[in-house]
């Protein structure tokens, strides 16, 4: 009985300990988002960072022990992070973040995804089954996924559900202008065609108008080959591209060997939070993103 | 049906005011009452009709929230068969180029296959030529909210084997993780890998002296683990199980057979580097444990042991990617390193009666003595990846068969003082997360008195779900 009592106590102090919210973010967008809406009443966590492929990351040592006090965890979802998220999950011991507890919540299912396969063949690269897990970068996308995140921040932390919906309510007044700023400056970019290294930018070209005429890996997840490439370049001459796009995680030798054969300018995008300089927050991160395409148009 | 009755009214209203004209009192009163009837159902059309606005109004309000929370397609309705478990499948195999030896073993050690011949490896490791290693079927779901279920079934010719079946909790929080069933022990670094995860064609010297070709120590039990809710990694964990495995034995018994104790410490040392280390500690009894030994005259003897083994085991990881990406480079570093104690009793007895050291006479006589050993071991391995395609990784390992105290028994069996080594480079190819190509070659003196140069040419393919795998 003095044990439990014991036990009630520590768990008790425990809870008061940290009155902040535990985020655990597996990508670096997801986290600023949390930041943006959580403000001071969440702590942040954010798993990866923007010079790191999502889709590689192993399940450190560090990752488990922060998973372990986690009080949310803000996957990307779709199986970009197959990999070692589930094993984070189980490891960790913490009941609260399994997968259809509160304290789990995946982007991938708050919007409607784009590049569903309709056949689910490993012969067509490592596909996704439930679509294209790159969403932010359709900054649309960045709002639908907040709407659900601040319910999702409610419901864990009653008491400063108001204080979510108002810090909430103030970025998204600003995102909304932000997203007229970006699509007037964007509309230049309507039409252009463009190459990409990987399927990472399918939400943004989809979102600005950019026409995808050919991806460097030749399946999804595969490295670019240079019999690949040579076919790209030939595509080239009938099918011209105007710029190569590749996030900060992907490797530069292949986007630079096109654009020395072509003339071609390299597009070097953050992609994600922290993948650049200037990207410092998700503002940043599409003001740069339309700077650096907007550049290459000139 | 409303508008009908409008349309009826209106009609009426316009009869009821021909006869107006005529300027009768008795008219004048009935104009007045139509008059009121019309209000009245004037008023009565309004409220309908605001009634039925509203329910509109409602059914397109349901609707349209209905397709904000439907789009994601990941939720979309699946079949039945949605709910199958994960499931994958391990093609391993390889082509192998060895001296003939007719029992392969390590010098200075007991072998873990008992003494049946027959069994004494697992398929492949011990084999010369082209082979296939055992075909893993792997089946894992969550059960319910509160459990997961996994389990790994390893198909050879004529026979499953049930490699791995457990259950592990999900939902009792607090940092704890309790497991059960037939488990990998937490013990050590590689134990809990699967073969298809090696980077080596075979498991260490070390972990096959320890627990067997198998390369790993499994049993039927419990585990339970708890971690820390600090910020650096802190892990400990307890299994208690049959402990039917090698250096334990198969015996009928109540209780647990063997128990184990592990505790993991591991960090992040800023963006590049990660590391795990770990200590182990592994108890178990065994009864009439079998081994060959040879006789001071070279002749074939049975040995059996009965009493207590008991293994530390120490571990560390480090790895390395360059920003933290390792998928274009990145650098693994393992080592462990073992040291067993077995105290007991060691019967000497002729299989075959055909006469030896221990029963001269061919008449089934056995001698039993006082068995004591103290034995030791390690390997380092470092495994560079170079590009997403490519890794090439080198393996050092040196055993000690260490203090082997036979008692009487040291006067008619050999025992053999050795320190085996073996040395081990590989290549790797991997087409994709999915593939792999491998050529290892082993300098392997682990039998006195024998170098043998190994070749393999291996491959392991896995199909199916995307396996996520342990730091």
């Amino acid at each position: 009985m003095k044990k439990l009592l014991c036990l009630c106590l520590l768990a008790g102090s425990s809870l008061l300990a940290h009155a902040e919210l535990r985020v655990f973010a597996t990508v670096p967008e997801w986290g600023a988002l949390a930041k943006e809406i959580g403000g001071p009443r969440v702590s942040v966590y954010t798993a990866t960072h923007a010079q790191q492929d999502p889709h590689r990351i192993e399940a450190r040592p560090s990752l488990l022990a922060q998973a372990r006090r986690a009080d949310l965890l803000i996957a990307a979802g779709a199986d970009l992070e197959a990999g070692w998220l589930p094993v984070v999950q189980r490891e960790s011991g913490n009941a609260a973040i399994q997968s259809g507890r509160p304290g789990y919540f995946e982007a991938a299912a708050q919007v409607r995804l784009l590049d569903v396969p309709a056949v689910l063949d490993r012969a067509h690269g490592d596909v996704h089954a439930a679509g294209n897990p790159h969403l932010h970068l359709d900054p649309r996308n960045v709002l639908k996924v907040g709407e659900a995140l601040v319910r999702r921040l409610g419901e864990l932390d009653p008491p400063q559900a108001a204080a979510y919906q108002a810090a909430f309510r103030d970025f998204a007044g600003r995102w909304q202008a932000a997203i007229g700023r970006w699509e007037q400056q964007g509309a230049a970019l309507r039409g252009v065609p463009v190459l990409v290294h990987h399927q990472s930018f399918v939400y943004l070209s989809h979102w600005l108008g950019l026409r995808e005429v050919g991806m460097l890996e030749p399946k999804p997840g595969v490295e670019p080959s240079s019999g690949h490439l040579t076919a790209l370049l030939a595509r080239q001459q009938g099918q011209p591209a105007r710029m190569v796009l590749r996030a900060a995680y992907n490797s530069d030798a292949p986007s630079q060997w096109v654009a020395g054969k072509t003339g071609v300018p390299v597009v070097l995008l953050p992609y994600t939070v922290g993948g650049s300089p200037a990207a410092g927050d998700l503002f940043g991160l599409f003001d740069d993103t339309l700077q650096r395409l907007l550049q290459a148009l000139r | 049906m409303l508008c009908s009755s409008r349309w009826v009214l209106a009609v009426a209203g316009a009869f009821v005011s021909l006869p107006a004209l005529a300027g009768d009192p008795d008219l004048q009163a009935l104009r007045a009452e139509i008059g009121q009837m019309k209000a009245a159902y004037e008023q009565r059309i309004a409220a309908l009709e605001a009634r039925l606005q509203s329910a509109e109004q409602q059914q397109i309000r349901t609707q349209s929230a209905a397709a904000v929370e439907v789009p994601p397609a990941s939720q979309a309705a699946a079949p039945a068969s949605g709910f199958n478990p994960q499931v994958s499948l391990i093609l391993q195999g390889q082509y192998k180029n060895m001296k003939d030896v007719a029992e392969r073993g390590i010098t200075g050690f007991v072998p873990a296959g008992g003494h049946d011949h027959a069994a004494d490896g697992i398929e492949g490791i011990s084999k010369r030529g082209f082979s296939v290693d055992h075909t893993e079927l792997v089946l894992a779901a969550n059960i319910d909210p509160y459990w997961r279920g996994q389990a790994i079934l390893a198909a050879l010719d004529g026979e499953v084997e049930v490699e791995e079946a457990w259950f592990q909790s999900l939902a009792i929080g607090h940092g704890i993780g309790l497991k059960g069933g037939r488990l990998r022990s937490g013990l050590g670094y590689l134990n809990e890998q699967h073969p298809h995860a090696w980077d080596f064609a075979d498991s260490p010297l070390m972990y096959r002296a320890l627990f067997g070709e198998h390369g790993s120590y499994t049993q039927d039990g419990l585990q339970l683990k708890w971690l820390a809710p600090t910020p650096v990694f802190l892990e400990i964990g307890a299994e208690i199980g049959r402990g039917a495995n090698f250096p334990g034995s198969e015996r009928n018994k109540n209780g647990a057979g063997a128990g184990a104790l592990f505790a993991h410490i591991g960090d992040d040392m800023g963006l590049e580097h990660s590391w795990r280390a770990g200590v182990s500690y592994l108890r178990t009894r065994a009864k009439e444990r079998e081994a060959h030994f040879a006789d001071i005259n070279g002749s074939e003897a049975v040995g059996a042991f009965d009493g207590r083994s008991s293994t530390w085991v120490a571990d560390f990881v480090w790895k390395w990617a360059p920003n933290g990406n390792p998928k274009y480079r990145n650098f693994k570093l393992q080592t462990e390193y073992f040291q067993r104690r077995e105290k007991g009793d060691l019967s000497c007895f002729d299989e075959e009666l055909a006469g030896n050291a221990c029963d001269p006479l061919a008449a089934g006589d056995s001698v039993t003595s006082r068995y004591k050993t103290r034995q030791s071991g390690w390997y380092a391995q470092g495994v560079f990846q170079f590009s997403p395609n490519w890794r090439a990784g080198l393996r050092y390992e040196q055993l000690d068969s260490g203090s082997r105290n036979f008692g009487a028994n040291a006067a008619n069996l050999i025992v053999d003082s050795y320190r085996p080594k073996k040395t081990t480079a590989m290549a790797d190819y991997s087409w994709s997360e999915f593939s792999r190509l491998r050529l290892q070659y082993a300098h392997d003196q682990s039998m006195r008195g024998l170098t043998d140069h190994q070749w393999t040419l291996q491959y392991i393919m896995s199909l199916g779900a995307h396996g996520a795998h342990k730091f």
